[in-house]
């Protein structure tokens, strides 16, 4: 079994109009720009895909990685907890035009919808958002004296991860807060590309530092020296450069 | 006659217990980590997935993937611990934090905050506050004691949408140190030179009180 996939191209193949996508990160801390990037060149090249459910903590910052995808208009509808930013403008725009669906979720309810999804959970109840308008319409009960609300889990076609190093089975460690949904993400797609520092070969990483286990993992993708979001945004970069 | 925004924060970092976890709300109560008391030590927690995270770094010397909840650059120091996001709020909603720290637009003395949106105009976003204010031990709030134009921040209910119900405990705001028990403002500690007859004034509810208010003070900062 050999998990790794040569190039980005390849990695981003298998995505097709109107899928579920999960995108890793938090801010720009894990954000898979490369591959994001890959699957904007793909819909410059070819049209597709398109219409995409992109699912992600944020909405993008600046004009590069999940906000280039945006302006790309490549995305029909963003789940997220926190669509604001320093440089929000690519979103902001799109939402108020009514070009981009929201569906805002709290954090934490985010994460543990993806991690339900992932486990095999399809509902749970919670103490977050009771009494507020993001409860409206969700079923409410009590248990021992407390109200909560129902969540439904969460699931996707495809997750976008970046990692720090996989091996050719898919068993991964992350870097850091670069970690953040990356390993709920992988368990809740039902096909999980993950791009890491470096492909490395079965037994290189410690079984009791694997974070993610490759049975959770799909795909995984050599890019040697990711580049960060907050770098882009401080030079002022496009993606695609000629769109500036 | 107020206390500044840092005084605030000096006053709310006096109630934190040694070895206490807190999460402390982007913005102004971040401030408060740097009022701990000698002596005392307590391990911050932030949503994105660090515990006990160390200062920001020297500018240049940032770490993009070693970032707080407010995408501002932190590092890392001896004891640090690193998880997913689920685990960050199964530490929040499973009880396990002590104390969590919130900046508030409104606060009712029923205990309902708000303090994610000021209404249907703009793009919603609601991040972690949600879950913020249910599982800690405290759920504390710093604000000021009255809007820009003297209005009432602390209300017999609040008019914002909620963030959540029946969840603060304790109000630091810019005139007092207020307790919210059992549905009242029970007030605790206000500013030397102010009446109680002022500071009920300025006060959407009705002030309680079951015991000595002390004075509110914080040295020049």
């Amino acid at each position: 079994m050999d998990k790794t996939l040569p190039d980005l191209a390849s990695a981003v193949a298998g995505i097709e109009d109107g899928m579920s996508v999960m995108i890793g990160g938090f801010g720009g801390s894990g954000s898979p720009i490369e591959l994001i990037h890959a699957l904007i060149d793909r819909f410059l090249a070819t049209g597709h895909p398109k219409n995409l459910t992109v699912v992600n903590n944020n909405a993008g910052n600046g004009h590069v990685g999940l906000a280039a995808l945006i302006e790309a208009g490549m995305v029909a509808k963003l789940i997220c907890s926190f669509p604001r930013s320093a440089d929000p403008v690519v979103f902001t725009e799109r939402y108020q035009a009514g070009e981009i669906a929201l569906e805002l979720v709290p954090q934490g309810t985010l994460a543990e919808r993806i991690r339900a999804g992932g486990a095999g959970i399809p509902a749970f109840y919670t103490p977050t958002s009771y009494g507020t308008d993001l409860a409206a319409g969700k079923p409410v009960e009590e248990f021992d004296g407390r109200p909560y609300v129902q969540e439904r889990w969460l699931k996707a076609d495809y997750a976008l991860v970046k990692a720090h190093r996989g091996d050719r089975l898919g068993n991964l460690t992350y870097r850091m807060a670069a970690r953040n949904f990356g390993p709920l993400m992988c368990m809740a797609a039902k096909t999980a590309i993950v791009q890491v520092s470096a492909v490395v070969e079965p037994g290189a990483i410690d079984p009791e530092a694997v974070v993610t286990p490759g049975i959770f993992v799909q795909g995984v993708v050599e890019v040697a020296n990711p580049v960060q979001e907050e770098d882009l945004n401080r030079a002022n970069a496009r993606y695609p450069e000629a769109a500036a | 006659m107020r206390l500044t925004p840092t005084q605030m924060a000096w006053r709310a970092a006096q109630d934190i217990e040694d070895g206490a976890y807190v999460n402390l709300g982007i913005g102004l109560p971040e401030k408060v980590a740097q009022f701990q008391p000698p002596g005392r030590q307590a391990i911050f927690h932030t949503e994105n997935g660090v515990l006990g995270f160390g200062e920001a770094p020297p500018a240049g010397q940032e770490d993009w993937d070693l970032i707080n909840a407010g995408k501002k650059a932190v590092t890392i120091k001896p004891g640090t611990a690193f998880f997913h996001h689920a685990d960050s709020f199964a530490m929040v909603r499973g009880g396990h934090l002590d104390v969590a720290i919130l900046g508030a637009y409104e606060v009712a003395e029923t205990g309902d905050l708000a303090n994610w949106s000021t209404g249907p105009r703009g793009v919603p976003a609601v991040g972690g506050a949600m879950d913020l204010v249910h599982g800690a031990k405290r759920v504390a709030v710093m604000m000021d004691h009255v809007t820009k134009d003297g209005k009432p921040k602390l209300l017999h209910r609040c008019t914002l949408p909620l963030t959540g119900v029946g969840c603060v405990t304790r109000i630091y705001s810019s005139h007092a140190v207020i307790d919210i028990v059992q549905g009242s403002f029970v007030l605790r500690e206000k500013l030397a030179g102010l009446t109680l007859e002022a500071l009920q004034a300025m006060t959407g509810a009705t002030l309680h009180t079951d015991g000595p208010v002390a004075d509110l003070i914080a040295p020049e900062l």
